[in-house]
């Protein structure tokens, strides 16, 4: 079967775009955390394919880094939507805006 | 080495007042007390070694202390005093003494990181006054900085934060326009010395292009007036004053502002003496706008002690004028108005700091008739009014005298509208007098006088005060090998150039 | 000799401070003790070295005595250093023995009031702050005293500060005068530039080698200097401070603003006379100030209704003729009226202060009236002094000083018709409101019922100075009657004689026009306000001697006019700065920073997705720049 790494690189965008689409619009933050999650792969798929079109192991490399990285991301990650839900009592990013800087407050000065 | 203890003792002091707040609250103001009288001690032991003994031009230092502390980068321990530090040296510690006796019973809580506060900013200013080395010289700019910010912002009045942060911004803003120019003259100079000094000796004899001189002596300049203040850059003097508690508002007028002048003195003149008489003609402007401003402004006011602060406005601006007027006569003026003005404006803090604990209000509409029941303090307060008006016989008046006659040498038009601010004060003066003291007494009849702790300060102050006005030999002597060692380098007669305007 | 020249402002300022610090914990007996005791032991002091100097005049005709180093700079000194000479002596023993009387008379007048301390400790620092004003030996110490006076002024003007009044007088006295000191400042600056010292013998000495005669630096000089003792003597146009002053009690009136203090600009004048000498503008200047004033001044006194203020007035006004003596270069005539004066004046105060008393504090003269019988001493104590001050012939202290003004004003060498037209307008308006004034006060009827009557303490000194208010005048004869001239033998030691014009009319002409014109003025009073008052009833009726009598009864508008031009002006300028426009500024800098934060924080809103968007936006950027870029 003849490696085509341009149809590869194109699921890899698909896959990009549909996490990111993912990450727009979904309310909920673990969803959210999913879309991170397709978006990484879709980066690893990206590499792979790039190792595999020079023949090089570095891509496979990069892969089990990412991986790796996912792996602690998500567990990192779960852990602070579960502070989250225990806090406020929700999971919906429009509801957390706690980052947001209130300028009103330093209008006295 | 001794300026070295002094300081030493100071921040000591700070310390252990900190540490020992947590057991003992009296024996704190103890040694906060202890520790400024130390000091004092010292600062005329000096004085009784050296102030008897004529300084020849070249070397005019008294007393020279000189230790590495990062020799790689060429900066050094380097202290010195000669006449001119001593004397602030001595107003320091006399003004820092009375701070304290008159924080006793103001101050209520956090007790020990207050008294550690005064003696950090009291250890600052008394460091500006015999630092040597620049960059010792800005670290000790920036000690007396912090310590009064938090003086303000956490036992002021009720619009402390504001001040605060205004008094911190101003002269933050100029102290880091100090910082470049620093650096700039240290690359400058260490490029022709070929090695790397931060002291005083070292860059004296720098010589560079006049635009380059101009633009670093501009930052140094600057840093100085915010801090004397000129206009217009004396806006948060008022707020700091005002807001401050009486020890804060008694060591900003008395203290914090002559640390201006004397920078001016001590580096921007010997420094760059040939771009500093380019800009003396609208230092002078200047000088003089501010008296006569000041003195409108402070007619205007209601809050006794924004009042007596737009005051200070105006009396520095003499020193701005005499100062660059290059005459030896009005130099001495400024010292002298350094030292008077410290004293009569820190009176009139310590008074309004007395009337607020009776009265709980600085609004003078409030006030009025106090003579009645507070004889004692009404005549202090007469006395104190009448120095800053520039009576005769009271210190104030030979200073401002000397200033304005030896002004007017050098250029007529603008000490005859300084003169005018003889009018302009006495307008503010007995407006103060006669709203707070004279006039019908209000209801509350019964207000205690001064009491013995009071009557001690306001004794000492009134002492200096005249003692000076009938016999400020000593001062000037101690001065003037200073003023004569520095006429040499600035040549004080080259303003050719100034417009002498001779009346038709 | 010269030890005891410190001794004589010593003792009051000895008195001042143990008043000032002890004061209040004393007995009243004690406080009048010093406070009179030290300005008598003063005067007899006075009298000592006064008689030495008369009998052995002292080398350079004076006393000096150096007391300490004040100041010293390179190219300037000043010492505490006391001077006495013939001018000196004049003013001190003026100053020392009419100041003791004064004290005398003050220790009953005030003894029922509260600060009776604070009242002898102003006195006597005013005592002393005058004594230094002319013993001083250079133009420093001269200047330390001249704004010692005018703090002491201030002090006594508002001794009562519970009236908000009086606190208001005192501090127009003290900006008015201050105005004038600080024109005298700036004429010391420009002598010390031009000369290199403020030592007042040295000026004398250096003055006429350094000016040219009428140079523009000497006139200004001059100018300035006058400007100061304009000030300081209420002469036009900074006299509107003088008619407030009598806010203060009545032997303060006499003290300050009648017999010492308001001489000061005689003093400087006479003292600095080397450089008016020197400018012709500048005497001219004196000379017309003092005409225009003492008539200006005469005036208002006609139409005054409060005791003191027709007195305050005729103090103006006499202090006119003093300027216009010294202006025509009749440097004698003047110190000798300012001599007279100061007897007769302080007689007029004081039996004024007398008068009110015992009237319940009553100042308006339409009030009063038929004193006569009732107070036999206070009025024949004033008969004496009226009599003088309207310059009576041949019988009052007054008619020799002024006399010799009136002639010299025509005949001395600055002299001209004019000045001698005025001022003999001036003596015509003298001696009719003093008529006014003696007849609506003692004769008629009775108004107020008499309270407490003037004691001991008080008549005594009123009679002195009635006895002096007649015969100071002895001593100094007109050339042409009777050849006596103590008293310009004495200050021609110091100061130059008077020149006489050629070709002027004979001087007796003038002393009987004096004369005439004096008994005229009496007449004119006694038919309007004693004979025939139904003349004045018609006056009132007509509306152009009402609004006439109304502009001299507020000193020409003065007041208003400074109100106007200067006091609100200057009230408006400060009101409307109050909050200090350069911090605008800084507001400015802090509110345009708030501004842009808010905007900047708009970006910042806390939604996840805005940022994701903002990141992608970012790296479409990123990437387009790398692609097309």
């Amino acid at each position: 079967m003849p490696f085509n790494p341009q149809a590869v690189l194109i699921v890899a965008a698909i896959l990009f775009v549909l996490g990111l689409v993912g990450v727009l619009t979904r309310k909920n933050i673990i969803f959210i955390l999913v879309s991170v999650e397709i978006m990484l792969n879709a980066a690893g798929l990206a590499f792979v394919a790039a190792g595999a079109r020079w023949g090089q192991p570095d891509g496979q490399v990069m892969f089990l880094f990412i991986l790796a990285m996912a792996a602690s991301e998500v567990s990192v990650g779960l852990a602070l939507v579960m502070q989250t839900h225990r806090q406020h009592k929700t999971l919906d990013v429009q509801e957390l805006r706690e980052l947001r800087d209130k300028t009103e407050e330093y209008s006295s000065i | 080495m001794i300026l070295a203890w002094m300081i030493i003792i100071l921040m000591a002091g700070g310390l252990i007042c900190w540490l020992l707040a947590r057991w003992n609250k009296e024996v704190v103001k103890w040694v906060a007390l202890l520790a400024v009288l130390l000091d004092l001690i010292l600062a005329c032991s000096i004085w009784w070694q050296h102030g008897g003994v004529p300084t020849s031009g070249a070397n005019a230092w008294l007393i020279d202390y000189k230790a590495a502390w990062v020799p790689t980068y060429g900066i050094s321990f380097h202290m010195a005093a000669d006449g001119l530090s001593l004397v602030m040296l001595l107003l320091t510690y006399f003004l820092g003494t009375l701070s304290v006796l008159c924080s006793w019973n103001e101050v209520k809580g956090r007790i020990g990181f207050y008294y550690f506060n005064l003696l950090f900013t009291l250890t600052g200013i008394s460091g500006v006054f015999v630092a040597l080395d620049l960059f010792l010289f800005y670290f000790f700019w920036e000690v007396m900085l912090v310590p009064m910010f938090f003086l303000i912002a956490i036992w002021g009045d009720s619009n402390r934060r504001y001040a605060a942060y205004k008094f911190f911004i101003f002269t933050q803003a100029g102290g880091l326009l100090m910082l470049i120019s620093i650096l700039a003259l240290y690359f400058i100079a260490s490029a022709q010395n070929g090695a790397f000094s931060f002291d005083y000796t070292d860059l004296l004899g720098t010589t560079m292009q006049a635009s380059t001189a101009r633009w670093i002596m501009l930052g140094f300049l600057l840093a100085f007036v915010i801090k004397l203040p000129m206009v217009p850059f004396h806006n948060w003097l008022p707020d700091a004053h005002s807001e401050a508690p009486t020890a804060g508002s008694l060591i900003l007028a008395g203290l914090l502002l002559k640390t201006g002048a004397y920078g001016i003195i001590r580096f921007v003149l010997p420094l760059f003496p040939q771009v500093t008489a380019d800009v003396a003609w609208w230092a002078m402007l200047l000088g003089v706008v501010g008296i006569i401003y000041g003195a409108l402004l402070a007619f205007a006011q209601t809050d006794i002690k924004r009042l007596i602060a737009y005051t200070s406005v105006s009396h520095m601006g003499f020193v701005l004028v005499g100062i660059f007027a290059f005459r030896e006569m009005a130099m001495q003026g400024v010292v002298m108005q350094m030292v008077t003005h410290g004293i009569s404006t820190g009176a009139l803090f310590v008074l309004a700091g007395m009337l607020k604990e009776r009265l709980h209000t600085r609004d003078i509409g409030r006030m009025g008739g106090l003579w009645t029941s507070m004889p004692a303090m009404g005549g202090v307060a007469m006395l104190f009014t009448m120095a800053s008006l520039g009576l005769p016989f009271l210190g104030n008046f030979i200073a401002e005298f000397l200033i304005l006659m030896g002004s007017f040498g050098s250029n007529v038009v603008i000490t005859v509208l300084a003169t005018l601010g003889l009018v302009f004060s006495a307008l503010y003066s007995l407006r103060l007098l006669q709203k707070v003291f004279l006039g019908q007494p209000s209801s509350h009849i019964s207000l205690p006088d001064l009491s013995m702790r009071e009557m001690l300060i306001m004794a000492s102050l009134t002492i200096a005060i005249v003692l000076l006005g009938l016999y400020p030999q000593p001062v000037m002597n101690l001065v003037s090998p200073v003023i004569k060692g520095m006429e040499k380098s600035v040549s004080f007669e080259m303003n050719n150039h100034q417009s002498v305007i001779s009346i038709p | 000799m010269n030890n005891l020249l410190a001794l004589i402002p010593a003792l009051p300022l000895a008195g001042f401070l143990i008043l000032s610090l002890t004061g209040r914990h004393l007995p009243k007996s004690i406080i009048a003790g010093i406070g009179a005791g030290s300005v008598s032991a003063a005067a007899l002091i006075t009298i000592f070295i006064g008689m030495q100097f008369l009998q052995s005049p002292p080398t350079g005709n004076a006393y000096t005595q150096t007391l300490w180093q004040w100041m010293q700079t390179e190219n300037f000194s000043a010492g505490i250093d006391l001077r006495m000479d013939a001018l000196t002596l004049v003013f001190v023993f003026i100053i020392t023995f009419v100041g003791a009387l004064i004290h005398i008379y003050s220790t009953a007048f005030m003894r029922h009031d509260r600060d009776y301390a604070r009242f002898f400790a102003s006195m006597n620092l005013f005592v002393c702050s005058m004594l230094l004003l002319v013993m001083a030996d250079n133009l420093v110490l001269m200047y330390l005293g001249w704004e010692g006076v005018g703090l002491c002024s201030f002090l006594l003007i508002g001794f009562w500060y519970e009236t908000p009044a009086n606190v208001a007088a005192a501090n127009k006295a003290f900006y008015i005068t201050r105005i004038g000191d600080t024109a005298m400042a700036i004429g010391l600056f420009l002598l010390f530039r031009e000369l290199g010292t403020l030592n007042i013998p040295e000026i004398m000495t250096q003055a006429p080698a350094h000016f040219q005669p009428g140079a523009s630096n000497v006139t200004w000089i001059a100018l300035l200097l006058l400007a100061g003792g304009m000030g300081k003597s209420a002469q036009l146009p900074l006299q509107t401070w003088l008619p407030d002053a009598m806010a203060g009690p009545s032997p303060v009136s006499a003290l300050i603003h009648a017999a010492t203090m308001v001489t000061a600009g005689v003093y400087l004048i006479a003292r600095m006379h080397v450089v008016f000498q020197l400018s012709p503008v500048a005497m001219a200047a004196t000379a017309a100030i003092g005409a225009i004033t003492l008539f200006v001044a005469g005036c208002s006194a006609m139409a005054q209704t409060d005791i003191k203020r027709i007195l305050a007035y005729s103090t103006i006004s006499q202090i006119g003729y003093m300027f216009l003596a010294l202006g025509v270069g009749a440097w004698s005539a003047g110190i000798f009226h300012f001599f007279t004066h100061a007897f007769f004046k302080a007689l007029l105060f004081l039996a004024a202060g007398a008068v009110i008393e015992s009237l319940h504090h009553e100042h308006n003269i339409f009030r009063m009236g038929g004193l006569k019988d009732r107070m036999p001493v206070v009025f024949w104590t004033f008969l004496a002094g009226a009599a003088a001050l309207a310059a009576l012939p041949l019988i009052s202290a007054g008619f020799y000083s002024k006399d010799q003004i009136l002639w010299y004003a025509w005949s001395a060498q600055n002299g001209n018709p004019m000045l001698w037209l005025v001022a003999i307008a001036g003596a015509l308006i003298t001696a009719f409101y003093t008529t006014r004034l003696m007849i609506v006060v003692f004769w008629g009827d009775m108004k107020t019922h008499i309270g407490e009557r003037p004691g001991k303490a008080m008549t005594i000194p009123l009679m002195i100075l009635a006895v002096l208010s007649i015969v100071a005048g002895f001593i100094e004869w007109p050339h042409n009657l009777v050849h006596l001239s103590l008293f310009s033998d004495l200050v021609q030691r110091y100061l130059p004689e008077t020149l006489l014009q050629e070709g002027h009319p004979p001087e007796i002409i003038f002393q009987l026009v004096a004369a005439a014109v004096t008994l005229l003025g009496v007449y004119a009073g006694y038919v309007l306000y004693y004979k025939n008052t139904s003349i004045l009833e018609q006056w009132k009726a007509s509306p152009a001697m009402l609004s006439l009598r109304n502009f001299f009864y507020k000193g020409w508008g003065f007041d208003d006019l400074y109100d106007t031009v200067f006091v609100r002006p200057f009230y408006f300028l400060t009101r409307i700065n109050k909050s200090d426009v350069f911090d605008l500024l800084n507001k400015g800098i802090a509110t345009t920073s708030q501004r842009l934060n808010e905007w900047f924080s708009f970006s910042q809103n806390g939604s996840l997705r805005w940022y994701v968007v903002g990141v992608l936006i970012g790296i479409i950027f990123v990437l387009g720049l790398q692609i097309w870029g």
